[in-house]
């Protein structure tokens, strides 16, 4: 254990929780740091001066991790938030662990570690406060990083105290605070860049700037399924500021001094392509969805029961089919990187939910040690999923190996959108066996992707309530790229599933909420097979949006009711549709949410209302289709986003169960399509069960 | 390539570039002020929203060789301090998730409030509709318009 003191004679605490479900805490020096060759994985420092510096480790998305994470710290700390100072850290695998930006896993896998690091440093402070005053640790108090002895009316700043603190031994087995302690939990708290976000500083990758560095565009087949056959360059060689053209793999990129003179001559290369696999047309995948429909050959994903048995003796059989288009990410910042690559090792900066992934894609195509290849990361403006992949890193990191000079290549809107890497549309068929009483005794669930994986959530509800219930999957393999896009699969399997439900209880002549909590009453009675989902979630989010929303009293107004469980979080939505001369407008969405302990109330509040409004734009209006490999849709003039004047008004409310907290940055988006939908049919008695909405003859004989 | 004399936030600037070339990459690339953004390229989304002449403009199909001595003003320029009103109400209200489109929302907003100072609601809805927030910060967006409409411009 090192006990120098920091550079500015503070305290500086690095944790070290690799390998061990409790957190050790040393002093460390700063020096050390600083050459990276101390082994700790989160640090916080506390100046002379009372500032505050807590280093966030994990990327910003616009999840709000970087607020969400120091609060934390600095609630068990006990410090004045106004006086915390928060620090982007670059990707350590050695100092820092899960650096990544997905399946809103962050806090429910940094909550104790967090707080743990935030009460040993408090713990010390403390300690060195009593020293110096000769009383018990007992006897004092701290609040916005002052410690203080009510006996003797005594105080002593964290800043007066932080090299004291930093001669002590960092103690074990610190005790964390009662939730009803709280003075920053459970606030709201500004997001911690809204002054450079606000004044236009340089944040975003696409805002790098590194003097010398070229600008790059990499031209791609137009469509999936083409390989290059043959590149002329000459003439955009020729274009003014252009510095080279490279080619690698299917790729042809420009390379030049600024990003329109490289779009420019971009536009005159001449690229032929040949077919290298299937062009697929939506029309084809609309034949391929009917023929996997009734294939035997699906892969079985969960079986309880005896369903054909059950489908046999039933008294009534409901089968429906949903479908839903590939969807392009659209993060407003598109695809873009900086890379550096020297024959010694690599630099490469900008917005990527996994750092740690670029690294290695990076560290393997260049042979290089991992450790020779630095990410720094960049706020992302957005990334859905986007940017888990690391193709555009490598764009950057082939260019730059290429040209043997730092680059930043940059995708334009076009690029971004025909560049793959798509939400994998997906078909599903329902089928439901009620018996005479309007029980569902048998559930049937057949999903077919494309490049979807595993299209079904097998355990979700309503497995464990169906006695009798199968759920197999087949997916067809495609030229056209997929991968995970916001609450991945669940995003679109959320609402057919929701919607189909719907139906159900139509068909058994029964309340669409009341149906909910007797299935889930039944599985916790006497569950079918394994639960893995907390019932008793899933019914407390349910009542509490259906007492909010006043289910079924309102007059002149349609009511649907959605709920779903994923990524550890718990949504129950209600729409509410009003005819407006003649025509169903969505008015307005209720949401209860389970979360466990809400962190930030600003962050949680707006990560609900923000996946509402992307979980209903989508639905509505979100499509890409295919012709002959190539997507039909480019940009936002064909390919439509919602826009502020299409929301409905939304209402936020938690349940407030102390549970340790779960992440955000998904479970809201998949129970909107089907509370949408689901009000929109007790309005007009149409039923939408393909996506987006808008295409839907259904929808357009209703405005 | 061609010079080109522009004022931009009360200062003079040159650029030596093609013109055809967007205002919106000279900002970006030529000038080091990167908080003008670009998203669609094609006037769509109103990330690259700046003022000219005080008026909302799509910096991205804005030909440099069409600004003349055109006054433009961009989101670094708004207020010395960043505290323009609308940059005031955006903090209070809280606004950014990601962040990335809010200095085209709030260009976009400070023009509104300039022609407009006490707008309805749809007079909100309806200039505020052309920037795309992907994140879906709308609701806020609104309630910040709101808020700056009730402050004075300093």
């Amino acid at each position: 254990m090192k006990l120098a003191a920091s550079a500015g004679g503070g305290l500086l605490l690095g944790f070290n929780w690799l390998g061990a479900g409790t957190a050790n805490a040393a002093v460390v020096d700063e020096a050390a740091v600083a050459a990276g060759s101390l082994e700790f994985n989160s640090f916080l420092s506390i100046a002379p001066d009372g500032t505050i510096t807590i280093f966030s480790p994990n990327p910003e998305v616009g999840q709000g991790i970087k607020t969400a994470f120091p609060l934390i710290v600095a609630e068990e700390l006990d410090v004045d938030w106004t006086r915390v100072k928060v620090v982007q850290a670059p990707l350590d695998t050695k100092k820092f662990e899960r650096q990544v930006a997905g399946g809103s896993g962050s806090i429910p896998h940094s909550w104790d570690r967090l707080r743990t690091a935030g009460a040993t440093a408090r713990l010390m402070l403390v300690e060195a406060a009593a020293n110096r005053w000769k009383v018990p640790a007992s006897e004092l108090t701290t609040d916005k990083g002052v410690v203080t002895h009510k006996g003797s009316g005594r105080k002593l700043s964290y800043g007066d105290l932080a090299q004291d603190a930093s001669r002590l031994t960092a103690p074990k087995d610190v005790k964390l605070k009662d939730a009803k302690d709280y003075k920053l939990i459970g606030q709201s708290i500004k997001n911690v860049d809204n002054k450079p976000i606000l004044t236009g500083e340089p944040l975003f990758g696409l805002d790098f700037y590194r003097e010398g560095m070229l600008f790059a565009m990499v031209q791609r087949p137009e469509a999936f399924g083409l390989k290059i056959k043959s590149v002329d360059a000459a003439a955009a060689k020729a274009m003014p500021g252009i510095v080279d053209v490279v080619q690698f793999k299917n790729n042809v990129a420009v390379v030049g001094k600024s990003t329109w003179q490289v779009k420019k001559a971009r536009e005159a290369l001449k690229v032929e392509y040949e077919k290298d696999g299937d062009l697929e047309s939506s029309s084809d995948h609309n034949r391929i969805f009917s023929e996997l429909m009734d294939s035997p050959n699906a892969t079985v994903r969960r079986k309880d029961g005896d369903v054909e048995a059950a489908f046999k003796k039933a008294a009534k059989v409901v089968k429906s089919e949903y479908q839903c288009p590939f969807l392009p990410h659209s993060p407003l910042e598109p695809m873009n990187f900086f890379a550096h690559v020297r024959p010694d090792g690599a630099e490469l900066v900008g917005p990527t939910q996994t750092p740690e992934r670029a690294r290695n894609e990076a560290a393997k195509f260049l042979g290089m040690p991992p450790e020779k290849v630095t990410v720094e990361m960049t706020r992302m403006g957005g990334g859905f999923g986007r940017r888990l992949a690391a193709d555009y890193v490598m764009d950057a990191v082939e260019v730059s190996s290429l040209v043997k000079a730092p680059v930043k290549v940059i995708w334009t809107r076009e690029d971004d959108m025909t560049g793959g890497n798509y939400r994998p549309a997906v078909r599903y068929r329902f089928e439901a066996a009620l018996d005479a009483q309007g029980n569902m005794i048998g559930y049937k669930l057949r999903g077919v992707g494309i490049n979807a994986g595993n299209p079904t959530r097998e355990d979700n509800f309503p497995a464990a309530a169906v006695d009798n219930l199968l759920i197999d999957s087949f997916d067809h393999k495609s030229p056209i790229t997929t991968g995970p896009w916001r609450a991945p699969i669940t995003n679109f399997l959320a609402f057919a599933e929701q919607s189909f439900l719907d139906e159900v209880a139509q068909a058994a002549g029964k309340d669409p909420v009341q149906f909910r909590i007797d299935l889930l009453e039944k599985a916790k009675k006497s569950p079918a097979g394994e639960v893995k989902y907390d019932i008793d979630r899933m019914i407390a989010v349910t009542k509490l949006a259906a007492e909010k929303a006043d289910w079924g009293k309102k007059k002149g107004v349609s009511q649907g009711f959605s709920l779903y469980f994923s990524h550890r979080s718990y949504v129950a939505q209600i729409g509410e549709v009003v005819m407006q001369k003649g025509k169903p407008v969505v008015k307005k969405i209720y949401a209860a949410a389970d979360c466990g302990v809400v962190i930030n109330q600003s962050g949680a509040r707006q990560q609900i209302m923000g996946g509402i409004v992307d979980g209903m734009g989508h639905a509505m209006y979100g499509n890409m289709t295919f012709k002959n490999g190539a997507p039909e849709q480019e940009n936002f003039n064909t390919y439509k986003l919602i826009r502020l004047n299409e929301i409905p008004e939304i209402e936020v409310f938690f349940v407030d169960n102390g549970i340790a907290p779960t992440g955000l940055g998904e479970p809201a988006l998949p129970p909107t399509g089907a509370a949408v939908a689901n009000a929109l049919f007790k309005a007009t008695n149409k039923r939408l069960r393909n996506q987006p909405f808008v295409e839907e003859d259904a929808y357009k004989s209703i405005l | 390539m061609a010079l080109y004399k522009l004022q931009i936030n009360g200062r003079s600037y040159q650029a030596d570039v093609e013109p055809d070339t967007p205002l919106l990459w000279v900002l970006r690339d030529n000038l080091g002020l990167v908080g003008t953004k670009y998203g669609c390229g094609i006037a769509q989304c109103g990330a690259c929203t700046v003022h000219v002449n005080g008026e909302a403009t799509r910096s991205c199909v804005m030909p440099v060789s069409a600004i003349g001595t055109s006054k433009v003003t961009t989101i670094e320029g708004l207020s010395a301090e960043g505290n323009h009103p609308v940059q005031q109400a955006w903090d209070e209200v809280d606004v950014p998730q990601c962040g990335y489109c809010q200095a085209g929302q709030i260009m976009t907003a400070a023009a509104l409030l300039k022609r407009n100072a006490k707008p309805n609601n749809d007079e909100i809805d309806a200039a505020m509709s052309g920037n795309i927030c992907r994140c879906g910060t709308y609701h806020r967006i609104r309630e910040a318009v709101k808020v700056a409409s009730t402050k004075t411009a300093k």
